[in-house]
């Protein structure tokens, strides 16, 4: 498992650098400079390129930007913010993306879990019919929908919640946009639960179990739920990485400072430092969220880790 | 009789409610089970065995409903006899008192049968740990001794392994001592040895044959394949349509059947000795229970059957004080009926056979 592990962040290190020189080159195909401001002189404009080397050709600046990322130097703002670095541009930012998709992560998690567990075991009532109806209205409309219906009833109508978001109530402004972004989480793990606990509650192995007259929860959890996560944690994955990446959408209707609305900025200004680092941010994250959904995995089931043992013991 | 009684069905109904309607799967059935002893329940597919002993167990599936009948179950495992009426309990209390700990199972098919993220130790242990409250180390002494006792080579080792590390067999063998882990006084096993090659069959049998002999355990045996049940049986039940249509001594269903249906079984049976050229097939199809029955079930398959069969359904006749068989046939005023000639012989042939190993 540990050579699979370490195997597994060199072709992830790999995999990042290869995204890096594509987003280098797409930069580079991309119309316009950061500098296209109609006021700026010719030489005005070549002045400002050779002092961010922009003026030397895309391989080097390539191999730079890597040099200087390895010593978590990730270059400045061209125009957004002139001449700011841009860990500072996003120390203020991430983090709010972060937390507030780690807690509709961790809401839709729970509560679809939940969900999906009480549709199972009561299939075929009225709560069962309940959580269809929410997952098909979770998946099917998108999370502005919510956002909107949130800040108008919540916010708007009953006054509990802020409208928009505001930095000295961060907990209280974060509620809305956490369940907004919760709801499709929600509704995907519920059915996905729901379908995974069915097929496992209908196993021999739960026949048995039961036979052994072991006790309802240990039943449920240790032979049931176990068995039913591992398709559940596949579909987690990217939308762990798709939540804590920030939705711009979500973020514009509560003004949130996210780095969702600043990617958005940073493309139609070309500002290239800014475009590079959080593309290379996201892929960072989906990596290595993918990786470890691929331990977790591991962790789950047996056989895959064993699987991947044994690989290695004939290599 | 004086043997002890220790699983008593009367009257035993079950239905199952579908969307097709309700489904009639267990319609009357008697059984006994007496200590120390092997019941075989034999039929076809849909006969009703698995359920008859899922309700003992008290597994049945959510939309099962039992309609009548009492299920008793007498217990000496510390001395002194205890009745219970199973049927009386709730699913919790089964669990509690009798799931695992009092009557075990074992399942037909052992590659799904064991949970594929659990060491197969933890699995034996499991029972102990939750119904004894034994503790960690002397439930981990118990579960190698029983791995040793099912026939698995280096017990301590495959302690750790997971099921899929384990051939057929072997997993079959796993959950034999899963079952065998509490000292149940009941086993059930519900076709043990379908899932598996032939010659892996006959060591399942014979282990559990073993195990029998050195435990004292009772076995209910579901089967449809007669050559289990004369390897393993001491009591013989045939069922049919939801009903036991013969019911004796192993010896007396197999030389003297009296229900044609038996013969249309053991008829059925492969066999090398013959001048046949065809596999002789009882015809038509299962009955089909979500029909209301009027009359034998059995009537429309049976080339023995007389107008009453499609009137009434035919009672119990006694054979022998062992031995009963629900066909008209056996009423005193049946014309003289007798099992087809092919079968005569072949039963011939069997007694010889048998007589001939004898001295083995």
């Amino acid at each position: 498992m540990k050579r699979y592990i370490v195997k597994r962040i060199c072709i992830s290190a790999a995999t990042l650098l290869a995204i890096l020189l594509i987003l280098f080159l797409m930069l580079e195909l991309m119309p316009g400079s950061p500098f296209n401001d109609e006021k700026l002189t010719q030489s005005q404009v070549a002045l400002l390129n050779a002092k961010y080397g922009l003026d030397k050709p895309v391989f080097i600046r390539f191999l730079n930007y890597v040099k200087n990322m390895l010593s978590g130097d990730f270059g400045v703002s061209y125009t957004i913010s002139k001449n700011t670095s841009i860990t500072t541009l996003l120390a203020s930012r991430l983090p709010i993306s972060i937390r507030i998709g780690g807690q509709a992560v961790l809401l839709g998690t729970v509560v679809g879990l939940l969900l999906g567990l009480i549709a199972a075991l009561k299939h075929n009532t009225i709560f069962d019919t309940m959580t269809t109806v929410i997952s098909v209205l979770g998946v099917s409309l998108p999370s502005y929908v919510f956002a909107l219906g949130l800040s108008y009833t919540l916010g708007y109508q009953f006054k509990w919640f802020p409208l928009l978001y505001q930095q000295q109530a961060a907990v209280k402004s974060s509620v809305l946009p956490t369940i907004s972004l919760a709801m499709f989480t929600v509704a995907t793990v519920a059915r996905f639960t729901r379908t995974e606990m069915l097929e496992v509650l209908g196993s021999d192995y739960m026949l048995l179990a039961e036979s052994k007259g072991l006790p309802g929860w240990r039943l449920i959890l240790i032979h049931g739920l176990r068995n039913a996560l591992i398709p559940i944690v596949t579909v987690l994955a990217p939308l762990v990485v798709s939540l804590m990446t920030g939705s711009l959408v979500v973020e514009k209707i509560f003004s949130i400072p996210g780095i969702g609305s600043l990617l958005v900025t940073a493309i139609q200004s070309n500002d290239y430092n800014v475009i590079v680092t959080l593309a290379f941010i996201y892929s960072a994250m989906y990596i290595g969220i993918m990786l470890a959904v691929d331990i977790l995995y591991g962790l789950i089931d047996p056989r895959i880790r064993l699987a991947k043992e044994d690989d290695y013991e004939q290599s | 009789m004086n043997k002890d009684k220790v699983l008593s069905i009367r009257d035993l109904s079950i239905s199952f409610q579908t969307s097709a309607g309700e489904v009639n799967a267990i319609r009357g059935v008697n059984l006994d089970l007496y200590q120390g002893e092997t019941l075989a329940i034999v039929g076809e597919s849909g006969s009703g065995k698995s359920v008859t002993v899922k309700a003992i167990m008290g597994i049945l599936s959510g939309n099962g409903k039992v309609k009548s009948g009492t299920i008793d179950f007498t217990s000496r495992k510390s001395g002194e006899e205890m009745k219970e009426e199973l049927l009386s309990f709730s699913k919790k209390e089964m669990r509690r008192r009798i799931n695992g700990r009092r009557i075990a199972m074992v399942f037909q098919d052992p590659m799904t049968s064991l949970n594929p993220t659990m060491p197969i130790g933890s699995q034996i242990m499991e029972g102990m740990r939750y119904h004894y409250k034994t503790n960690k180390k002397e439930a981990y002494e118990k579960a190698v001794k029983l791995l040793d006792l099912v026939g698995i080579t280096e017990p301590e080792k495959r302690m750790k392994s997971y099921p899929h590390q384990l051939s057929g067999g072997m997993r079959q063998r796993v959950v034999i001592a899963i079952a065998l882990s509490c000292d149940p006084e009941i086993l059930i096993c519900d076709e043990p040895t379908t899932a598996l090659d032939v010659t892996i069959q006959a060591k399942i049998l014979e282990l559990i044959k073993d195990i029998q002999k050195k435990t004292g355990i009772s076995v209910i045996y579901i089967t449809h394949d007669l050559g289990v049940v004369a390897k393993v049986a001491d009591y013989v039940a045939v069922m049919y349509a939801g009903k036991v249509v013969e019911k004796g001594l192993s010896e007396e269903i197999f030389y003297d059947p009296r229900h044609p249906y038996t013969w249309g079984l053991l008829s059925a049976m492969p066999d090398l000795d013959t001048h046949d050229e065809v596999l002789y097939t009882i015809p038509g199809s299962p009955f089909n229970l979500l029909n209301k029955t009027e009359g034998d079930a059995f009537a429309e398959r049976n080339r023995f059957a007389l107008n009453i069969d499609y009137r009434l359904e035919p009672p119990m006749f006694q054979v022998t004080e062992t031995h009963y068989a629900a066909t008209w046939l056996l009423h005193e005023n049946a014309p003289a009926v007798s099992m087809p000639e092919a079968l005569k012989d072949r039963i011939k042939r069997m007694g010889e056979e048998v007589n001939s190993l004898g001295g083995e």
